[in-house]
């Protein structure tokens, strides 16, 4: 079954609030949440889309040159 | 009472500064970049906020390549320390202060042994004004950094950063610049400047409190070059034993200074809105005032340029047959002005100005000093003068 969430990877706190913005300044629901244990062992904080957005959120952080380290679905 | 001690720290603060300082403190209160619970997302916001305000301001086009300090004498360390090893050369100048002069003689070593890193010392003119012409006679095949404030802290005169910043360009060099007396008081802007490594400081112009400055780093240095001043938890890459080596993570370890931060994207923000052209303006018609007014006064002896145009609004002067010290100490007790004595932690700008071991006395104003303090000091120091001679 398909989440009805993706979650967007970065390196840290501070690229997620980056990406955050981003997408908020886009329009694009999301919001900040823990890494789910299941995807990373990281403690940090990742942003969380929906799942139908992946596509928009690969253009928007594409085209403002923001590093991530991965797009997926939870 | 008239405050001119802002060339040290500002004062007053813009009075947002201090509720968003009262708000994180009760309202927020979580530690950034540790969770992802509501507040500690409210309190990364903080910090991010205030990175975005900082790079807008100084027009360096990514947040994530500024790395938070407690000051800009940190800032400089984390350069200085961080990037240079043994056998490198790096020119600066004789107008800096002891934030840039000591990690640099530490750097050299014990007799500046051929060990250490070479450093020269590029010659200011008496005005304490900088001719590029003597930093680019100075570079060597070994050279990698040139280091210079944006403006003295002793007598304000602005060094010229931009026409270095495109020397260093044209030869290779990164360009480290310290802002700590310009930025928020003079323009400054990164790329047109071609600077690579700006710090600053958030308790001077920029109307933040104590203890927030930092240092971002341009897309010409590699920061895996840069080797951190202190390693540590930086809720990133937890998994690890090592250090990330990623900006700004590698070079922010520990918990923030998030109510400092708070404050500061404020300060900035007031900036920002005010325009720093519009504050700039201000304190030129004010120095011009002052640096005019205390000219005028036999046995006064004013320092600098004379030329509000070429300098900020620090001012540095003395008083024929009286000490800086109870120069201080009168305007203070009898006149209620709040100056600084003495050597301003930087005794080779003294050298270069003339004013060395004595001092001088010197007045740092801000963009909230009006015409009326600036009158009201240049009486003062009148009297002060006549009661000499």
């Amino acid at each position: 079954m398909t989440s009805e969430y993706a979650v967007v990877l970065v390196q840290s706190t501070s690229h997620a609030m980056r990406v955050e913005k981003l997408l908020r300044d886009g329009g694009i629901p999301c919001k900040m949440i823990p890494v789910p244990r299941h995807i990373s062992s990281d403690c940090g904080a990742c942003v969380r889309i929906q799942y139908g957005d992946m596509d928009a959120v690969h253009r928007a952080v594409a085209a403002a040159g923001i590093e991530v380290e991965s797009i997926q679905a939870t | 009472m008239i405050y001119f001690d802002n060339a040290a720290t500002s004062w007053p603060k813009p009075p947002a500064v201090a509720e968003a300082m009262t708000h994180f403190i009760k309202e927020v209160g979580a530690n950034p970049g540790r969770a992802a619970h509501r507040q500690a997302v409210e309190s990364g916001r903080i910090v991010y906020g205030a990175r975005e305000a900082v790079c807008e301001l100084f027009h360096a086009p990514d947040p994530l390549r500024l790395v938070w300090c407690k000051n800009v004498t940190e800032a400089l360390n984390l350069v200085l320390c961080g990037m240079l090893h043994p056998g490198d050369h790096v020119v600066t100048s004789s107008m800096e202060h002891n934030s840039m002069m000591r990690p640099l003689r530490a750097l050299e070593g014990p007799g500046q042994s051929s060990e250490g890193v070479e450093v020269t010392v590029a010659g200011c003119s008496p005005q304490g004004r900088l001719d590029p012409a003597s930093v680019e006679a100075a570079i060597r095949p070994n050279t990698r950094l040139v280091a210079l404030n944006h403006a003295s802290n002793v007598v304000g005169t602005l060094l010229p950063v931009a026409e270095v910043g495109a020397l260093c360009r044209e030869r290779g060099l990164l360009l480290l610049v310290d802002a700590a007396q310009t930025g928020g008081a003079y323009p400054l802007d990164m790329q047109a400047d071609q600077i690579d490594l700006l710090g600053f400081t958030g308790h001077k112009s920029l109307g933040g409190p104590m203890g927030t400055g930092g240092l971002i780093v341009g897309e010409r240095v590699d920061e895996t070059q840069i080797d951190p001043l202190i390693r540590g938890g930086t809720g990133s890459r937890s998994e690890h034993e090592l250090q990330p080596d990623f900006l700004p993570d590698m070079c922010e370890s520990g918990t923030p200074n998030v109510v400092g931060l708070a404050g500061l994207e404020v300060g900035v923000r007031w900036v920002l809105e005010r325009g720093v052209g519009a504050i700039r303006a201000h304190e030129v018609a004010l120095t011009r005032t002052l640096v005019d007014g205390l000219h005028a006064i036999p046995g006064v002896s004013v320092y600098g340029t004379l030329d509000p145009e070429l300098q900020t609004a620090t001012v540095s002067f003395n008083i024929d047959g009286m000490a800086p010290s109870e120069a201080g100490l009168r305007l203070d007790d009898e006149y209620g002005i709040l100056c600084r004595v003495g050597l301003h932690c930087a005794p080779a700008a003294h050298k270069t100005l003339g004013t060395f071991p004595t001092g001088t006395v010197r007045f740092g104003l801000s963009a909230f000093n009006t015409a009326a303090e600036v009158q009201a000091a240049i009486a003062a120091v009148r009297r002060l003068a006549e009661g000499v001679r």
